[in-house]
Parts: C-alpha cells; sequence; structure tokens
C-alpha cells in the first residue's frame, strides 16, 4: 500500500500549518439545503500541492462541501477562501478544474469533440488553437483514452464516460482539482494508474481535493479529511490518524471515529429525553 | 457569500460580457451535437413542407383558404420547432450536469444563450428557406409582399421559439414535462393567434388576450407580407413586437439559468 504522507515531508506539514499558503480555507462554513443545515460550521485548510482525499459515509455532506468549494451551492455561510479568492469568484473559473459525481459530458458528441468544446471555453481565441489542440490530446492520453477519442461518448461504459469527465477537468493547467469520486466504477487496474496520474499532477504543484468511500484510495492522500453528518470528525495525515486512533489501517480509524459520534450523539439523545420526560 | 462575488481586478477572467468566440464555439457544439443526430434534422426540416403540401390539397377546393393558413403556418413552424428542440436541450444541459460545469467555467450566461440562439436560427433559416421556397413556387402561395421579409419574421419566430423554450425549461425537471409545456405554451397562442379566425371577430375577451400573445404578431407579419407590396407601418410594429418579446423571455431565460443552485 502506497503512503505518500511521508515522501512529501519537504512540502507538506509546514505549509499545511501555514494558512497563509492553504488553497482552501474554511471557518464557520454553513450551508442550508431546503430546511436542513448540511455543513454545520466547520473548519478546515486544504494545504497547496497536495492530495487531499474528503471521506465520508454518503449523504455526509461531501459532494455539498465541494460544489460549494466550487461556487454552484447556493445558501453558504461563513468564510470559505479558495486560491486567495472568495469560493464562487470569476477569477477562479479558469483555475479549478472540477469532477462531478455523474459524469457531465455531451453523449452526443465523441470524446475529442468534447474536450475541444470545454478548451474553447477555457482558453478561446484563434490564435491559441495549437495550444488548445495540445491539451485536448495530452488530457485524452491522461486518462488513456486514446483508442476512444473519436467514439460517441453515449456508447462509452461507465468507467470510460466518467473518465471523459475527468479528462475535462485536467484540460488548462488548473491550480486545484476538485474530485467528486473520480475512480467509482473503474477497475483496479484504472484505479492504480489514476492514482499514480494524481500523484504526478500533485508533484508539478497542483492541489488536489478528492472524494472517494474506497478507503485503500484514503491511504494514498497526503491529508484527510474526515466527514460525518455535515461535521468533521478528523482533519490529520494518515499516518497522525493511525497513530492516534491505534489503528492498523485508516478505514479501522474512520469507522472507530464515526461509531465513537455515534455513541456521543446516543447518549447525548439519551440525557436530552430523560430531562424532557423529567 | 449568497451571490456570486463582484469581478475580480483580472477582468480578463471575468466572464461579464459576451465573448464572441465562446459563443461561437458554443453554437458549433450544439450543430455538431445535431449532425449526429440526422434524423432530428431531417424531422425538423421536412415535417413543416409535408404539412404545407398536406394543407394545399385539403383546401384544394378553396386556395383562399390556403393562403391565409399558409402564410400564418410559415411563421408558426419555426416557432414550435424550435421551442420543442431548445426546452429539451437546455433541460437536457440542466439535468446532465454539463450545464453546473459550464457555469463554473469561465462562460458568460449569455454566451451560452446567445450561441443556442444562432445555432438554432441558422437551422430556422434553413427549415424556413424550404418551406417558404416549397409553398411560394411549387404549391403556388400568392404572396404580394418579399420574400426575404417572410424569411425576417420566421427568424425572429425561430428566436423567439427559443427564447421561450429556454425559460420554460427552467420548470421542467423531466423531458417528460418539458413536452408537456408544449400545448401548455403554444396551444393557447395557436388558437388565439388568428389562424383559425381573424382575431377581431372573437369575443372581446379572447380578442384581448391575443392582444398581448406574441405569436399573434408572428401571424399578423406574415399576412401583412401576404397583402401587401411594401413595408407597412402594421408590419414594423409586428416585426418589432416580435424581437422585444424574444429578447425580453431571452433575459428572463438568462435569469434562470443560476451558478449557484441549492
Amino acid at each position: 500500500m502506497m503512503n505518500f504522507a511521508s515522501g512529501s515531508a519537504t512540502n507538506g506539514p509546514d505549509e499545511a500549518a501555514d494558512p497563509q499558503s492553504a488553497a482552501i480555507r474554511a471557518a464557520d462554513l454553513t450551508v442550508v439545503r431546503g430546511s436542513r443545515e448540511v455543513i454545520r460550521g466547520i473548519d478546515f485548510a486544504v494545504p497547496r500541492g497536495q492530495i487531499t482525499g474528503l471521506l465520508g459515509p454518503s449523504g455526509c455532506g461531501k459532494s455539498t462541501l465541494m460544489r460549494s468549494i466550487m461556487g454552484t451551492q447556493a445558501k453558504v455561510t461563513g468564510t470559505l477562501e479558495v486560491l486567495g479568492h472568495p469560493a464562487g469568484d470569476a477569477w477562479l473559473r479558469s483555475r479549478i478544474g472540477y469532477v462531478t459525481q455523474a459524469p457531465s459530458v455531451y453523449d452526443d458528441l465523441t470524446v475529442r469533440q468534447n474536450l475541444d468544446y470545454f478548451m474553447a471555453i477555457l482558453d478561446p481565441g484563434r490564435a491559441a488553437t495549437d495550444r488548445r489542440h495540445e491539451h485536448v490530446t495530452r488530457a485524452i492520453a491522461e486518462v488513456d483514452l486514446d483508442s476512444h477519442a473519436d467514439v460517441l461518448a453515449g456508447n462509452l461504459s461507465g468507467g470510460q464516460r466518467s473518465r471523459v469527465s475527468l479528462a475535462v477537468a485536467l484540460l488548462g493547467t488548473p491550480e486545484l482539482l476538485v474530485l467528486d469520486e473520480p475512480t467509482v466504477g473503474l477497475d483496479p487496474v484504472l484505479r492504480r494508474d489514476l492514482w499514480k496520474l494524481f500523484s504526478t499532477i500533485a508533484e508539478g504543484g497542483t492541489t488536489i481535493l478528492v472524494s472517494s468511500h474506497v478507503m485503500d484510495e484514503a491511504e494514498r492522500c497526503h491529508r484527510l479529511l474526515l466527514m460525518r453528518d455535515g461535521e468533521l470528525l478528523a482533519d490529520d495525515t494518515p499516518d497522525a490518524l493511525r497513530t492516534r486512533m491505534d489503528c492498523a489501517t485508516v478505514e479501522d480509524a474512520f469507522l472507530r471515529l464515526v461509531d465513537e459520534a455515534n455513541a456521543r450523539q446516543r447518549i447525548q439523545q439519551a440525557q436530552h429525553d430523560k430531562e424532557s420526560t423529567r | 457569500m449568497s451571490t456570486a462575488s463582484p469581478a475580480s481586478p483580472s477582468s480578463a477572467a471575468s466572464p461579464s460580457v459576451l465573448s464572441a468566440p465562446r459563443t461561437l464555439a458554443t453554437a458549433a457544439r450544439v450543430l455538431r451535437q445535431l449532425r449526429h443526430d440526422p434524423r432530428s434534422i431531417a424531422l425538423m426540416l421536412l415535417v413543416p413542407c409535408v404539412m404545407l403540401l398536406l394543407l394545399r390539397y385539403v383546401f384544394d377546393g378553396s386556395p383562399g383558404t390556403f393562403n391565409n393558413i399558409g402564410a400564418s403556418l410559415l411563421g408558426i413552424f419555426p416557432l414550435i420547432t424550435m421551442f420543442l428542440v431548445t426546452s429539451i436541450a437546455t433541460l437536457r444541459e440542466r439535468t446532465s450536469g454539463t450545464l453546473e460545469r459550464l457555469l463554473a467555467m469561465p462562460l458568460g450566461k449569455a454566451d451560452l444563450i446567445v450561441g443556442y440562439a444562432i445555432a438554432f436560427g441558422t437551422l430556422a433559416v434553413i427549415q424556413s428557406l424550404l418551406a417558404t421556397g416549397l409553398a411560394l413556387w411549387v404549391l403556388g402561395l400568392d404572396v404580394i409582399g418579399s420574400p426575404w421579409l417572410l424569411l425576417l419574421v420566421a427568424l425572429l419566430d425561430a428566436i423567439l421559439g427559443t427564447a421561450l423554450g429556454l425559460f420554460v425549461s427552467a420548470f421542467a425537471s423531466s423531458e417528460f414535462q418539458a413536452v408537456q409545456f408544449m400545448p401548455a405554451v403554444i396551444f393557447p397562442q395557436l388558437v388565439l393567434c388568428g389562424l383559425f379566425t381573424a382575431r377581431e371577430n372573437m369575443q372581446p375577451v379572447l380578442e384581448k388576450i391575443s392582444n398581448v400573445l406574441p405569436m399573434s404578431y408572428a401571424v399578423d407579419g406574415m399576412n401583412e407580407v401576404l397583402r401587401h407590396p411594401d413595408i407597412t407601418a402594421d408590419f414594423v410594429r409586428d416585426v418589432v413586437i416580435v424581437a422585444a418579446c424574444a429578447l425580453l423571455v431571452l433575459a428572463l431565460g438568462a435569469a434562470t439559468l443560476r451558478r449557484r443552485t441549492p
């Protein structure tokens, strides 16, 4: 099992401690959807040039948090700074690559036509034609779809379509990649290759925030944010997390944290019930 | 935090104004999508022609009726077709997540809307060229004014249809619902636009309602060209009203494209 936390000591923990250099900084971040508080006053910082994993049970607010960072989520309060700008700022739009959970590509265009269009939005104008072509070819190669470049996206398999969606996020030179479960439905070989790609990208200085519920992927992150029910349970390196929880794997540590939180909630609930019946 | 932040100093990245290359890229993309769907193109181009052909021989014994209805239909077809096509296309853009992706990119809302209008407007021009050509030179539709004016009204109608489709797609959460908006939005206008009977013969309340529906002016404009050799004041009024309605609804449609959604 790979663990980048130890290997990244050069640009890792020191920067993480310094909020000035954080790629994403949240303070008292709250998001309301409908009448429910989906994210409840959380604080965290995502260091630059690292892979930060966002983990948690489904429905815990991971996607909402990612949408807030992208500036597509309504009813966000508190502080949320991305690359030094308020989330959703127009300045950020060409600097963040975003992959939603469902592949967001045009099914009635080929892989290359999809990328050509999104690239034309990022870097428009006739003068940039060659540069666009380079970026598109590179992105197709990075997600290993060269042989399918001229196939309609709608005719691809689920895993292939999600890779097209990922390729769109890799276009241009994003400073931050926000990836919402990019490896769901992919076979082990592809997952390994994509994680290799992520670490290469991070080594180039790009920050990656990636959500997942596959725990062996968590081990490959430099840093982890563990969420449960709209709150942060942990914000630590995988190593520190395992040591602190005295567990062999991040999965065990995560399960123990969730169990403890559930137990606390039950006790509080019981006390609350006792007081109200009194 | 709840609204988009003001533009940053680096206005190069700010997509607040219309960007011609991005708009044209969007129009090209929409047309490219259509090109992969030749059946839809064929239906869009041929159905109006077949309908005109059908009507010509339904009214075989009364060519005057065909003349009135035919000219009106040349205004109505582009509106209905583009309404349907746009409402489905934008709905798919919303539900597939590509709209969210585009709005998180440096694409202005105007780029997207005008891109759609250019793409479908182009298609509408081809549709109108075919339908008008067939009606005038094969089916013997007797138009006194210039065929170019027919084409102008048809183009404006198409843009109005695009605008209405874009607007209602915001209120549909499935393609099933989007199609139901067609009878809801288009049929009342069709009944009241003067196609079946002159608007001044309607019950006064209905006539007043028809006065505020844009399709009435689309049909009136066509009939002005049908009956007058020159551009009349009424024709100018009709064209201005249809164009203004299209712009108004396009602006409303732009307002339904939210960067931030719940």
